[in-house]
């Protein structure tokens, strides 16, 4: 396969340097129209599908929290039953996940990676097309439930047994099978990373001479080939025990409904960093360029990443302190989930040090990465906070949760992909974005997305469940607040879609390298970045300036 | 800034003089009990750290932002490693995580000593209400959310007021007794529930099939109320806890007029059986329990919610089907689905009044009438 890539695009390089347009007649890579973007074996469009789909999933997973947000918008039932409002929480938290945040980090692994290890492309092309190709099939099952007999999933993205299973409203087939969809499609665009990290760097780059935006990408791969099976086989066990009559989660049957749990968990708190690691990555390559400022730590960034991996298989159950763990079990639990705070910590102080006594400017880029660090940083309080077992008791499935996740994956997540998005929007598109509207873009969602997850905190603290359509009366103000600053986080984001496409349109000529601190290999092409890059690979000379390690 | 001042000063007091923050809570609270106590020192304490290191932190960020940028002409450093500052924030974090997990570990342990308890009580969950069950007082009975559906159900502009505990009140709340250890055994009939009364920092799993422990000790009487923590399907909001702390003395009170209660209702049993109640009789007592007890998943209007919960009104099991069978499902529930046994949730007469209901409401006009020692029949002689 790999050989054969290599022929391709040795192929594709002969074409590139005698005439664009013969190549452009009879090479696959340049069909026009919708067959382009579906038989596509370009890292490039294939990265563009990814990054658009997830905004599209983006946009829908939104749309049901706005319609949460609504009902919730004060006490009493107004615009949804109870039933259907668990279906909205349910589907809002599975394609926000699997719909939104991971397509959207694949997306920056399919544009950047082999640019970023100067290789001509992804290793493994006609898969990468599959994987991303059964993605909208798996989301069009899970959306197209909403519209059956059944009503869509309703027992929560974390589908505990035996709601999901005996009770569950029938909806639990189709669930199963596009969460298997999603899985297939993260595994084979698992491989694919890890598979052209380690064989399609230029001659030259060595590990350590890696970006830092690769090795985090390289670690997440390696998390989601590890439990993304895992996420399958509990799947499965839940597809038999509701329609085959097993009992792996059923008491009545020899099973353990907490054993469900543990497996899920399993899977979910990796799932966690495979959304954060890739953040990581892509702050660490913008903070540096905008203080002007080498990464300050780079060989320890390495070994927290790869700390922090290891550390999340062996924290699952701190999401399961209420559930009648043993004490030795909650202890060991708290313990190790305390510890993850320490490589966290070394990630925020080396990027405060990289900031420290740099010549900071304030482009957009710079301004999402900033509110990043401290953003991502209260969710990481929260979360040691969280860790506590004792003090988990209270917090446990209240909004104080919801914040601090909410934390964590909006202003932690997303606030890093809208980074990198604007950082790296020239190179995609040839144009600079416009300027005012990214800003107007950046304070509406620093001010909304504070308004709508900070009282939050304290919702959870004064009592109020997760996952509830209606509350009691002390809870009405704080949800109020909470509503008109969802709306407004929503409203906001409408803007990031006019500036991208604004600047896809047309606008300022993007230069080579927009970013005078930048470095890194995907600047030393031009922009728009041509079809195919790095056909031969980067000079030495190249590869030693965009290393981010030793200088 | 200065010529605005005034304007924030009116706005921020604004937000302040509302009469609703007087009762809004933004901490934890500090509870009633020892432990709860200890709990909430360890919440503030976590998070003075929290609050101490992000000073510290986004401290030193914002003087970079305020100081080193690069409009006010300064030439970037070019450090860019250093062991030793990476061994200092490595090696102090874990210092101060150390400090956090000597007392969390103290409290949890504590926690966890479910021994040598005074009064032990079974606590079950199901679809959505809590059962108390009294070990050695033969004391059991369902604790149900008693706002009624019109302060709820908002889909239609109404002019129902909220109560001031909306959502957070029973018909029957638990009641223990104060300066007693009281240990709780929870478990759940159908899915995963979570009883949670923040006032005793007790959050607990109900699992099908297991049972958790749990315990309190609450030093005031006083009226303390939760909610499921767990979702459980559609009615999870729906379920709250109230906890009724009363001195010993009054404890005992109580204990005795239970009793009382419990004699009384098994006379009344035995009398329903010799009873023969009129269609209006039955039609009226069995709208109120069909309200009380099965609207909530077949509606107030019979039709049930589809796929889950099946329609009542010309469902053949309610109309001709056999009325033992129909009594069957209520008195036994169905096993494999939502239907669960009303066999100690509702009286003999109860159930008669309600399967009558069934099959005379909504059009279904089969004219058939149930008694209680029909009902008695098909429940045999564990009633």
């Amino acid at each position: 396969m790999t050989a054969n890539t290599l022929n391709d695009t040795n192929e594709a390089s002969v074409h590139d340097s005698t005439t664009e347009l013969g190549h452009d007649e009879h090479h696959d890579h340049k069909m026009t129209g919708l067959k382009r973007w579906l038989l596509t074996t370009n890292h490039k469009d294939i990265g563009t599908l990814y990054l658009w789909f997830a905004f599209i999933m983006f946009l829908t997973g939104g749309a049901l929290a706005m319609v949460i947000r609504a009902e919730l918008f004060q006490p009493g039932l107004q615009l949804v039953e109870p039933d259907f409002f668990n279906q909205l929480t349910t589907v809002h938290g599975l394609i926000m996940v699997f719909g939104a945040i991971m397509p959207a980090f694949t997306g920056f692994a399919n544009w950047m990676l082999p640019m970023m290890v100067g290789a001509p492309d992804m290793a493994l092309p006609r898969m990468n097309n599959w994987s991303f190709w059964i993605l909208p099939f798996a989301f069009a099952i899970l959306l197209s439930s909403f519209f059956m007999e059944s009503g869509a999933p309703n027992f929560g993205w974390t589908f505990y047994a035996p709601l999901s299973t005996t009770y569950s409203n029938g909806s639990t087939a189709f669930f199963v099978f596009a969460v298997h969809i999603m899985g297939i499609s993260s595994i084979m665009g698992a491989i694919n990373v890890i598979v052209t990290i380690m064989n399609m760097r230029a001659p030259g780059m060595t590990y350590m001479k890696m970006p830092l935006f690769v090795w985090t990408f390289f670690i997440t791969a390696y998390l989601l080939i590890a439990v993304m099976p895992v996420l399958a086989g509990v799947v499965t066990m839940l597809l038999t025990d509701t329609y085959f009559g097993t009992s792996f989660f059923d008491a009545a049957g020899g099973g353990d409904p907490v054993m469900f749990q543990h497996i899920f968990w399993f899977f979910g708190h990796p799932e966690v960093y495979i959304m954060i690691l890739p953040a990581f990555g892509i702050i660490s390559t913008i903070i540096p360029a905008f203080s002007r400022k080498r990464l300050f730590g780079y060989s320890s960034m390495v070994y927290a990443t790869s700390s922090i991996a290891f550390l999340s298989f062996i924290v699952w159950a701190h999401h399961m302190f209420t559930t009648g763990m043993p004490l030795f079990g909650e202890l060991f639990f708290m313990y190790c989930t305390m510890l993850i705070a320490v490589p966290t910590g070394v990630k925020v102080f080396n990027w405060v040090a990289t900031m420290w006594r740099g010549a900071l400017t304030f482009e957009t880029p710079m301004l999402f990465s900033i509110a990043f660090v401290i953003l991502f940083t209260i969710g990481g309080f929260s979360g040691l906070m969280l860790a506590m077992t004792p003090v988990d008791f209270q917090y446990h499935d209240t909004y104080f949760v919801v914040a601090h996740f909410h934390y964590v994956l909006v202003t932690g997540s997303l606030f890093s992909i809208y980074a990198g998005a604007y950082y790296w929007l020239p190179k995609w598109t040839g144009h600079m974005y416009s300027n005012t509207l990214s800003k107007w873009h950046f304070w509406c969602s620093l001010i909304s997305v504070n308004l709508l997850f900070f009282p939050m905190h304290f919702l959870g603290l004064a009592g109020m469940p997760r996952r509830i359509p209606d509350y009691a009366l002390q809870f009405a103000d704080f949800n109020k607040w909470v509503s008109i600053g969802g709306f407004a986080f929503g409203l906001s984001q409408l803007i990031f879609l006019a500036v991208v496409i604004k600047c896809i349109r047309g606008g300022e000529k993007a230069p080579a390298k927009p970013w005078d601190g930048a470095i890194g290999l995907e600047w030393t092409v031009a922009s728009p970045a041509p079809y195919h890059t790095f056909s031969t690979p980067p000079p030495q000379k190249d590869i030693d300036n965009a290393d981010q390690h030793e200088h | 800034m200065g010529k605005h001042k005034p304007i924030w000063l009116v706005l921020v007091s604004l937000v302040f003089i509302n009469p609703a923050w007087a009762e809004m809570r933004l901490n934890l609270t500090e509870g009633a009990t020892a432990v709860s106590k200890e709990v909430y020192d360890l919440h503030m304490l976590v998070l003075y750290i929290c609050t101490a290191i992000g000073v510290v932190v986004f401290g030193a960020m914002f003087w970079s932002i305020a100081f080193h940028r690069k409009s006010k002409g300064v030439k970037p450093a070019d450090f860019h490693e250093s062991t030793k500052v990476e061994i200092l924030w490595t090696t102090i974090p874990i210092v101060i995580l150390i400090g956090m997990a000597v007392p969390a570990t103290h409290t949890l342990i504590a926690m966890e000593d479910n021994t040598n308890s005074d009064v032990t009580i079974q606590i079950t969950g199901s679809q959505w209400k809590w059962h108390y069950k009294y070990f050695d007082q033969d004391i059991e009975y369902y604790s149900v959310l008693s706002t009624p559906r019109e302060q709820y159900q908002n889909q239609q502009e109404t002019t129902v007021e909220k109560g001031i505990n909306y959502l957070l009140e029973v018909d029957k709340p638990l009641v223990i007794p104060a300066n007693k250890k009281v240990r709780f055994l929870i478990t759940s009939d159908d899915v995963i529930h979570s009883w949670w009364v923040p006032a005793f920092a007790v959050k607990q799993d109900a699992n099908p099939g297991f049972i958790n422990e749990a315990w309190t000790n609450v030093d005031e009487p006083g009226v303390y109320r939760g909610q499921c923590a767990e979702l459980c399907g559609k009615d999870h909001g729906f379920m709250p806890i109230v906890v009724e702390v009363k001195s010993v003395a009054d404890y005992e009170v109580w204990l005795e007029e239970q009793k009382q209660l419990i004699v009384k209702a098994a006379e009344a049993e035995k009398a329903s059986l010799s009873d023969s109640m009129s269609m209006p009789e039955l039609m009226q007592l069995g709208e109120t329990t069909y309200l009380a007890h099965c609207a909530a998943c077949h509606q107030p209007s019979g039709l049930g919610l589809a796929p889950v919960f099946p329609a009542l009104k010309g469902s053949p099991m309610a109309t001709t089907g056999s009325i033992t069978d129909h009594i069957d499902i209520v008195v036994n529930g169905k096993a494999g689905t939502a239907m669960q046994s009303y066999r100690k949730q509702l009286s003999l007469k109860e159930i008669a009044a309600v399967v009558t209901y069934e099959r005379n409401a909504w059009g279904n006009d089969t004219g058939e009438l149930v008694q209680s020692a029909n009902v008695k029949v098909v429940s045999g002689d564990e009633q």
